[in-house]
């Protein structure tokens, strides 16, 4: 490629990643803040209510992407790609930046989250409607061998975008004191957004459109209907179907094992401490990014299938050994005690009658495990049950962690690396944008969005039951999808199905 | 390969009635769940993720039956 073709298409990668990246950022910051968030928005009488009321909305987020994907990519393929995901990019921006604006449940009531619901949903929709876009416009510049190398750059975003919110939240929290994050320094984050997308709409202003685009609408080549034609045509939702059983789904359950399902083991089975499992996620996230761009490339020479086939058999396979060992890392009844400071009074609430104790633990190998307790004031009983427990990891044990998510990350680097130009090549221009965009949704936001409440059901209902393995059940979920994508996969995907559009 | 591809429709059809029946033995007390999040559970599972998993999986088994994956 000529040195001239190669700065266009940097241009394009660039101006198209930063975009793209903002809206995972955007999309992000809820799930890294649901802790936060669902004790601010949802009726606190009952924490893991509130909680589990955050991951519905944020399964709402995820469930009304491919609406998103429809509508968008319905656009994208009459109007053109550089405009819709234009318009994606604003809506995404302002909806995160009203998040950040709407006063607590304590303060307006039920139209707190009623609010927080609605933002959530639009967006679900932005997002829904943005990816394929880029996703779409980056191919259609890339030279025909090379989709899965400059593609790949798309594919980065989510995770650094991921990685980008985790950093942001822990700024704010190191340059916060513990009540000011508490109070409103949750709201930055969310504020942040808007500086980031007006940079990026500056960008995105002065971009041309798709050059194979451009060229379709000139000679009138271009869909009249592109919802009916995608999926009102038998030989193209035979593929849409494909795409989707054969590879987004287990895609989709891999990318939220590796890194969302991961976060919340780390938080709320292994009770680590959250800026401990924000740092560790953040080191695994940055070692394990350039691997999608080396998948994307490999794919170019190798094939797309063979690469997500590997990552998604690895997974299958390796899920229940990894996190065996993740909690190990924490299990207590592994370890020496060094000394315990037991029931230490932390001080008191007149207001709810209630006094709060500590009791400290220091185990040899340097772990520290703080459980909180209350009681009632005047009762003088203290409760047996924590109401909090916070696990401080050692360093040895940290980079253990480290390594686990980082063999994570790589699974989906390999599952996620190649899959836009996989997408992208299956379906013909004129109904490109909305026909790999709802695969691609409906895998990732339905299936893989809705693994945390599946999963944290799982183990909830396992642990109820006494099952001494019970950390180990939410990954049935994952391992189930992947497993049946495989195989799909395997036999149903065949080299041909990419050189369909030449 | 093409055989194969074709006889294993038969068994996504009977994948996604499986999954439609062990869904509702595992999950469908939470559609009567007096639990509001275990409510709203249900219903994302049954009237979001079931559908799109038993119809999606009816109509790819029935294209692999009729030869649609033919090479």
């Amino acid at each position: 490629m000529s040195d001239k073709k190669t700065k266009g298409i940097w241009k394009v990668i660039s101006a198209s990643s930063m975009g793209t990246m903002i809206e995972w950022y955007d999309f992000y910051i809820f799930g890294s803040l649901a802790v936060v968030l669902s004790t601010k928005f949802f009726p606190t009488d009952n924490p893991t209510a509130a909680f589990l009321s955050t991951l519905a909305t944020f399964a709402a987020g995820f469930v009304v992407r491919p609406f998103g994907a429809l509508f968008f990519g319905r656009l994208g393929d009459l109007i053109g790609r550089k405009y819709t995901f234009m318009v994606t990019l604003m809506l995404m921006g302002g909806a995160t930046f009203a998040i950040g604006c709407i006063p607590s449940y304590e303060t307006i009531g039920f139209a707190a989250p009623v609010l927080v619901l609605i933002l959530r949903l639009l967006q679900g929709l932005a997002l829904g409607g943005e990816y394929g876009g880029a996703a779409t416009y980056v191919a259609e510049h890339a030279p025909k061998d090379q989709k899965g190398y400059w593609t790949s750059w798309i594919q980065t975003t989510a995770t650094v975008g991921l990685f980008i919110s985790l950093m942001v939240i822990l700024v704010t929290k190191t340059l916060l004191s513990k009540e000011a994050f508490d109070d409103w320094g949750w709201r930055v984050p969310f504020w942040v957004s808007i500086l980031m997308v007006y940079v990026s709409y500056l960008i995105r202003k002065n971009m041309d459109e798709s050059p194979v685009f451009a060229k379709a609408k000139q000679e009138g080549k271009t869909a009249t209907n592109p919802l009916k034609e995608s999926f009102g045509n038998k030989y193209n939702l035979k593929f849409v179907l494909l795409a989707l059983f054969g590879a987004t789904m287990g895609q989709g359950v891999v990318w939220y094992t590796g890194q969302f399902y991961a976060m919340n083991f780390l938080k709320t089975v292994q009770n680590i401490d959250s800026s401990q499992v924000d740092m560790l996620l953040g080191i695994a996230l940055i070692l394990g990014t350039p691997f999608f761009v080396v998948f994307g490339w490999l794919s170019d020479k190798i094939g797309r299938k063979s690469i997500m086939m590997t990552g998604m058999l690895l997974a299958i396979f390796l899920y229940r050994p990894i996190y065996r060992t993740m909690y190990e890392t924490t299990d207590v009844k592994n370890k020496i005690v060094l000394k315990a400071d037991e029931n230490v009074p932390t001080g008191v609430d007149e207001k709810k009658g209630e006094a709060y104790f500590v009791t400290t633990t220091e185990y040899k190998d340097g772990t520290i495990v703080q459980k909180s307790f209350t009681t009632q004031i005047g009762v003088g009983e203290i409760n047996k049950e924590s109401i909090k427990t916070t696990v401080t990891i050692n360093n040895t044990d940290r980079w253990i962690l480290i390594l686990l998510v980082f063999i994570q990350v790589l699974f989906v680097t390999m599952v996620y690396g190649p899959i836009a130009a996989f997408l992208v090549e299956m379906f013909p221009v004129k109904i490109r944008y909305t026909s790999m965009s709802l695969p691609y949704h409906v895998g990732n936001g339905i299936f893989g969005g809705l693994l945390p409440a599946i999963s944290t059901y799982f183990v909830t209902n396992a642990k109820d039951n006494g099952n001494p393995e019970f950390y180990l059940e939410g990954l049935w979920y994952p391992i189930g999808i992947a497993a049946l994508c495989f195989v799909i996969g395997m036999i149903y995907i065949d080299r041909k199905i990419n050189t369909l559009h030449d | 390969m093409n055989t194969l591809k074709k006889y294993l429709g038969i068994v996504w059809i009977a994948v996604a009635f499986a999954i439609g029946f062990y869904t509702i033995q595992i999950f469908g007390s939470k559609l009567t769940s007096d639990k509001q999040e275990d409510l709203v559970f249900g219903i994302i599972v049954f009237f979001i993720l079931l559908p799109m998993i038993v119809t999606g999986l009816t109509i790819f088994g029935w294209y692999a039956i009729t030869n649609e994956y033919k090479d």
